[in-house]
């Protein structure tokens, strides 16, 4: 902990997300206005002490609408993550543990869905099933698992060769033990860092998806579709692009620096991004 | 080497087999087809017309059914025909009794996208590499410093955003560059090459926003490698020798450092395939992303199915080629001293 703390680039990462988690957190108290609440008298106005970002084309104040859109953001992101990351680890848990036709097998999987060019995969899906806050997180974590259930797998293979998991086999252990008990805390280390780069993407993602109209809908307010929202204005309303394009690209920043830092950390040797 | 290429080919066919399966059913999981967007709002479409519609498109059958009628047709790559604009030939261009031919969707739409992508990664490359080089034999100075800057920028900014400012600014307040299309209106008016600068003036700012955004991975890509190889024994060896830095950097270092690219560039297609709908739709470029966008939109299932299929084969293809490129550049693997794989 205190490395990751002397890491400038894992310091820098940290401190972005925790303002923007605080911000996010602390919405329903730092917001000044109802985040929905329409008022025709005021349209687009320009930022002012009244409202700081301004308001948007219904009169809505946009500075609490990015608080309450940062929550939105940020939990598509989590959850996503949590979802890709159980399945990866899981998946490439029994690869690298039972070898054989398990892991032919689900090597076999990954090498097909990555593949099939993924933003159309997810594109078509949320499109088909409706667009919805759950749907975009369910589909970004299951169409993209991949490269933890790689990392993990390759963590597993050596991992098993080692004196203290043929110990605990001779001992008796079940494998389920063996696995989850044993190996899997030795290999997470790795999967932490992806876990952290993933998180950026994922935001990265739901604002794209937002953008295209596929995302979280009105008039539940997230990033990227107050800028969907905003482009229509861009002539007349410069804050309804800039504001949430800006609070998306240091909320991706935040976690790509981390990411790195503590890819630093863990692993001095390689210093590669992605 | 040709069992190599045979075997890899043959592989080629049961991926896609997979990959139709996932694309199939994933389709089929929504409630809803084209019979409820195309007849919604149409007060007189009842549900015998529709049920007739659905008959007519054969999804009133059992999925698997409809599996193996897809499969049946795409083993003569007859990808069908569109649901919601008119009959449309899927994939390639056919004629009609009369001799009409009618162009296919993916055939008009492929080139474009791929002419973008192509010209994108040969910016991507032309800046990355040169920038990556700098950033290794500057490493830890200012231009590597404000170079890693640029790279986590580029990581992190949503390319859409991106494109919008810089089409509001480049295009709207300084109206240097058309904001949407291919063409302008008089274009078929135009000679030759006054063709050819229309194109070029409609197509700058869709490819260059992303290769822009792009560039941070090659260049970060090419300064690792460039690191790696600069601490090799050879290279010290070279510089003992009294080679020119010049020739160290460029004839010794580079050459192996950008082996691994090759793979990288492999890698990125479907990212590059796929990121083309946010660009096209932006642009209103009339190519794969934008095609698929609409199609998804008007459940359109044979047009997402074919550019799903399209574009997987063509990632797999371009993996292959690669695999091969790598294999002709990198001598070891060419003279057959160390196993392709």
């Amino acid at each position: 902990m205190k490395k990751i703390l002397h890491n400038p680039l894992a310091l820098t990462g940290l401190c972005l997300i925790s303002i923007i988690l605080l911000l996010a957190l602390l919405a329903p108290w730092l917001a000044p206005y109802d985040p929905d609440d329409i008022n025709v008298k005021q349209i687009l106005l320009a930022p002012s002490m009244h409202h700081w970002m301004g308001t948007d084309g219904l009169g809505r104040d946009v500075w609490s609408r990015m608080l309450y859109g940062g929550r939105v953001s940020l939990l598509v992101g989590l959850v996503a993550v949590g979802i890709s990351t159980a399945i990866g680890v899981f998946l490439g848990a029994i690869a690298g543990y039972y070898r054989g036709w398990v892991d032919t097998l689900i090597m076999r999987l990954v090498d097909i869905m990555l593949s099939i060019p993924s933003f159309f995969l997810i594109l078509a899906v949320i499109a088909f099933l409706s667009p919805s806050i759950t749907n975009v997180m369910i589909v970004i974590g299951l169409t993209s698992w991949m490269s933890v259930t790689r990392l993990v797998r390759a963590e597993f293979l050596s991992l098993t060769q080692r004196e203290f998991v043929t110990a605990s086999t001779a001992l008796g252990a079940q494998d389920w033990r063996i696995i989850f008990r044993h190996c899997l805390p030795n290999s997470l280390t790795p999967v932490l860092v992806s876990v952290v780069l993933g998180i950026a993407s994922a935001v990265l993602l739901e604002s794209g998806l937002s953008f295209l109209g596929l995302g979280v809908q009105a008039p539940q307010s997230s990033w990227g579709n107050i800028l969907t929202d905003g482009k229509e204005y861009i002539q007349f309303a410069w804050w309804l692009s800039v504001y949430p394009g800006l609070a998306i690209l240091i909320t991706v920043l935040g976690y790509n620096l981390l990411g790195e830092g503590l890819r630093d950390v863990f692993d001095p040797r390689s210093n590669t991004l992605r | 080497m040709l069992s190599y290429l045979l075997r890899r080919l043959l592989w080629m066919v049961p991926m896609l087999i997979g990959i139709s399966l996932i694309s199939f059913f994933i389709m089929h999981l929504a409630p809803g087809d084209i019979t409820s967007t195309e007849s919604a709002f149409d007060p007189k479409s009842s549900e015998e017309s529709r049920q007739k519609l659905r008959a007519l498109y054969n999804l009133d059958k059992p999925i698997i059914v409809q599996y193996g009628l897809w499969m049946e047709r795409m083993v003569h790559l007859d990808f069908g025909h569109s649901f919601a604009s008119h009959q449309k030939p899927v994939f390639w261009s056919e004629k009609d009794k009369d001799g009409n031919v009618t162009p296919g969707m993916i055939q008009e739409a492929l080139p474009i996208t791929l002419l973008m992508n192509i010209a994108g990664l040969l910016i991507t490359l032309s800046l990355g590499v040169p920038l990556g080089v700098w950033a290794a034999k500057r490493y830890g100075q200012w231009p590597d410093r404000s170079i890693t800057l640029f790279n986590f920028i580029g990581f992190s900014i949503p390319g859409f955003w991106l494109s919008l400012l810089l089409m509001y600014w480049l295009g709207v307040i300084h109206p240097w560059f058309p904001i949407s299309g291919m063409h302008s209106l008089n274009y078929e008016q135009l000679d030759f090459w006054q063709k050819g600068q229309d194109l070029f003036m409609h197509l700058f700012l869709p490819v260059v926003i992303p290769s822009l955004t792009g560039l941070a991975g090659i260049t970060l890509f090419v300064k690792n490698g460039m690191l790696d190889v600069l601490n090799q024994d050879y290279i010290t060896t070279a510089r003992a020798k009294g080679l020119s830095d010049r020739r160290v950097t460029y004839r010794h270092a580079l050459r192996n450092a950008l082996l691994p690219l090759i793979t990288l560039i492999g890698l990125s297609l479907p990212g590059l395939i796929g990121g083309s709908v946010i660009a096209e739709t932006i642009f209103a470029i009339p190519g794969m992303g934008k095609l698929f966008y609409e199609a998804v939109m008007m459940r359109d299932f044979p047009v997402v199915m074919g550019i799903l299929t399209i574009g997987s084969a063509l990632t797999l293809l371009g993996n292959l080629l690669a695999d091969l490129a790598y294999a002709w550049a990198d001598p070891r693997l060419r003279k057959g001293v160390m196993p392709a794989r």
